[in-house]
């Protein structure tokens, strides 16, 4: 017998399964992303506690207003010289992209993925650390090599799996690895990156390095448990690294919803585990900047990790295999409240006289010719499926440190 | 002749358990950049003490207690190997360690492959496992075939104390990724499957001798267990001693191989072997169907056919979980490889 208070018969109960506002053809409502005003958001300092942090994680840390102005707490000093090579970098990022997509369609290369309306979270980042912390990168954060002024021809070569990739053809487009840039081997596998970057930081830790690690997912790979056993792990023992989500919205044909993110944020997240989080504009240079640099200083002051949500949009597809408007409306990123990245910033620059329009197309030119240039010179080295590829004998090396008997007796079946 | 036999005079006597926490403590010794970590690894120096007394001689910053998250630890200790420490990680029980799947087979076992050599997965991943000590299903398991089948991974069993401490030593150093798999019904002594009888532990065992400093049994290399004209028994871990039993029981002149190494093996140890005797016999706790012994039967008959005088059977837990009630029916004990040996020396 079931209690006198508890009715006897009720509702049926129904499954929630959450879907974003608008489909093809619809006008997305972007309420749901509750924006703050550029400035509104306090400052805390470094070594305040999660709970302090609560607070801030429905909130949005913005610094540039909508005249390009930057303003309130987050408006810190930044050079003019991080703020040109910001705009450069971004730049010559979505240039990049730009030609890896046509060359992508001329089939010189199986696959690419763009970081288009992304640009200013990794390059901001980036600019934010010294040159020998770790980052553990997604396939979307293409952005930190371009900062680092990697060898463009190199990452080509790496996206047509040519006789001169660096990863030798094993690795599918743009899964790169530039071990002294401080960018760390990409996997397919989603977020298992993650909870290595705070491996890579316990160790900076354990041996008394003043080096950090950043650790990079998005929206929808937040879902996996490696996210859980990250967050756990870095708050545990204090580990120095920034936990970054990059919330574009989307997992492929996913919304953010179906990962969690309906009622809630991400960065709501970071104090459940005790980690000290931020909510921030990723299309807000300004704002990148400055969490960043807030997030770094807090773990080179043995102060532990930081987690951050940035709220930017996938103004692309998923991928060169994946076509968006079979699921969102085709005009969705044009009426996206946050904007165009590069467009905010090259405002901002204008209004501080660092910048103009027609240094903005002359950079934006030359850029466009240094990255064909780049890609000339790659496809000297071979195109996917070329003759000029990577040797099917490399294909048996660095399996093991040394090549067992077992691979020398394969690499010989092969005739290699 | 396995390490065992080899060194029966000088050294100390140790179980399997001292042996393993000698060579952490040898290696933490050596090598500022090794750093032992898991759940209740610390303080407490483990469920099976293989870790007893080392945060007290080495420090929280190079042995620690980890969450219960098997992911994370492998996670974790593959993020400090791309640092350049090299972690040994322990995983409480096998039978846990799939949780930590994706990131040993995804991630450590592929690193240096994807990243043409620049990132490295220096790193050990210690975890207990095997039945016959009533674990049920899940403190019993036997899962190397699914490591020795994810390319670029290292996969060791030892048999022995020796052997264990030469061998987890071996691992440490070694550059590539292990899954170093004890055999915990070996921790306090050796085990032939004659469950009836009491236990023998390593004390009063002759061969239990294990010496004090560095030293190690190199990786790839299988051990004869013990030596025979009539067939030939590849095995690892527990069932090295019941194969041996099982040779002694019956009268039969088997030759018994530790492998010690499941992958990469010895394969010239295992062809030397069955040219010589002409009859094998697989023999493991794992179940049957695609586990390691399927492997070790190619292999056989790859390089070894026009050799046989018979069919190679294979003795091997049964195609099932592991049962609690019904251990010593799915335990297979020498019974079932007189058997065996019997079937292989009719045809
Ligand atoms: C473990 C795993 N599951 C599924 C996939 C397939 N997959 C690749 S990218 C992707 C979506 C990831 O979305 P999100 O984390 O939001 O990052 P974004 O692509 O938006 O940058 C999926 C499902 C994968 N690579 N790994």
């Amino acid at each position: 017998m079931s209690s006198p208070q508890i009715p006897a018969t009720s509702e049926p109960l129904h499954l929630h399964v959450p879907e974003p506002s608008a489909r093809p053809g619809q006008a997305t409502d972007f309420s749901y992303l509750k924006l703050s005003p550029a400035g509104a958001v306090d400052k805390p300092p470094v070594d305040v506690s999660a709970s302090q942090t609560a607070p801030l994680t429905g909130q949005l840390i913005r610094v540039l207003d909508d005249n390009g102005d930057a303003v309130g707490p987050w408006a810190a000093d930044i050079d003019d010289a991080v703020l040109l090579r910001a705009m450069h970098a971004m730049l010559k990022t979505r240039a990049y992209d730009a030609r890896m997509l046509i060359a992508q369609r001329q089939k010189k290369t199986s696959f690419y993925i763009q970081c288009l309306g992304e640009e200013a979270i990794a390059v901001g980042q980036t600019l934010a650390l010294r040159d020998d912390d770790m980052q553990f990168p997604t396939y979307r954060q293409q952005g930190i090599l371009v900062t680092k002024e990697v060898s463009l021809v190199d990452m080509i070569c790496q996206v047509l799996s040519n006789a001169a990739d660096p990863l030798k053809g094993r690795q599918l487009p743009i899964m790169y690895s530039y071990k002294d840039y401080g960018f760390f081997s990409i996997s397919g596998n989603l977020t298992t990156q993650y909870i290595q970057a705070v491996g890579w930081a316990m160790a900076s830790a354990i041996k008394g390095d003043t080096r950090i690690a950043t650790a990079w997912v998005g929206d929808g790979a937040t879902a996996e448990g490696d996210f859980h056993a990250a967050l756990t792990f870095a708050h545990v023992y204090r580990a120095p690294v920034v936990l970054n989500v990059v919330n574009n919205q989307w997992a492929i044909s996913t919304f953010q919803a179906i990962a969690g993110g309906e009622n809630t944020t991400f960065a709501a997240r970071g104090v459940g585990y005790g980690i000290p989080s931020l909510r921030v504009d990723g299309n807000d240079l300004l704002a990148v900047y400055a969490a960043s640099r807030w997030a770094a200083e807090r773990a080179r002051s043995n102060l532990g990790p930081t987690l951050i949500e940035w709220v930017t949009y996938r103004a692309g597809p998923h991928s060169t295999s994946d076509d968006p408007s079979k699921y969102r409306p085709a005009d969705d990123a044009q009426h996206f409240p946050l904007g165009d990245p590069i467009d905010r910033l090259k405002q901002h620059l204008i209004k501080r006289g660092l910048w103009s329009e027609q240094q903005h197309d002359e950079v934006r030119t030359e850029l466009d010719a240094e990255v064909l240039r780049a890609l000339k010179e790659a496809e000297t080295h071979g195109l996917l499926g070329s003759d000029n590829r990577p040797g099917a004998a490399l294909m048996f090396e660095d399996v093991y440190k040394d090549m067992p008997e077992h691979l020398r007796r394969q690499r010989q079946q092969l005739g290699v | 002749m396995s390490g065992i036999e080899q060194n029966n005079t000088g050294g100390t006597p140790m179980t399997m358990i001292q042996a393993l926490r000698s060579a952490m403590d040898v290696m933490l010794e050596r090598d500022d950049n090794v750093v032992v970590f898991g759940q209740d690894v610390g303080y407490f120096g483990g469920v099976f003490r293989c870790t007893d007394g080392l945060q007290t001689k080495y420090g929280k910053q190079r042995v620690f207690d980890a969450p219960i998250s098997e992911n994370g630890i492998a996670g974790a200790a593959i993020g400090m190997a791309a640092y350049g420490l090299r972690p040994v990680a322990e995983i409480q029980f096998a039978d846990y360690i799939y949780p930590a799947y994706d990131q040993i087979v995804s991630e450590a076992a592929r690193m240096r492959y994807r990243s043409g050599g620049s990132f490295t997965s220096s790193l050990v991943f210690r975890t207990p496992c095997g039945g016959g000590i009533y674990g049920g299903q899940t403190h019993s398991q036997s899962p190397e075939a699914i490591f020795a089948h994810a390319t670029g991974l290292r996969t060791v069993m030892p048999s022995n104390p020796y052997d264990a401490k030469g061998l987890l030593i071996a691992s440490i150093e070694n550059d590539d990724p292990v899954i170093f798999l004890e055999p915990k019904r070996l921790y306090n002594g050796p085990f032939d499957g004659h469950h009836d009888r009491p236990v023998t532990a390593w004390s009063k065992y002759p061969n239990n001798r294990v010496p004090e400093g560095y030293y190690n049994v190199p990786l790839d290399k299988a051990a004869i267990a013990r030596e025979g004209k009539a067939l030939t028994i590849i095995t690892y871990g527990t069932t090295v001693w019941v194969a041996k039993a099982a040779a002694e029981d019956a009268g039969i002149d088997a030759e018994v191989i530790d492998l010690r190494s499941l992958w990469p093996l010895d394969l010239d140890a295992i062809v030397n072997s069955v040219k010589k005797t002409g009859r094998c016999i697989v023999l493991h706790e794992a179940t049957r169907t695609c586990g390691f012994g399927a492997e070790l039967v190619a292999l056989v008959q790859e390089h070894c056919f026009y050799h046989l005088q018979a069919p190679v059977e294979r003795v091997t837990g049964w195609d099932t979980p592991y049962p609690h009630a019904q251990e010593w029916d799915y335990f297979p004990g020498p019974s079932r490889v007189i058997d065996a040996m019997q079937r292989v020396l009719e045809d």
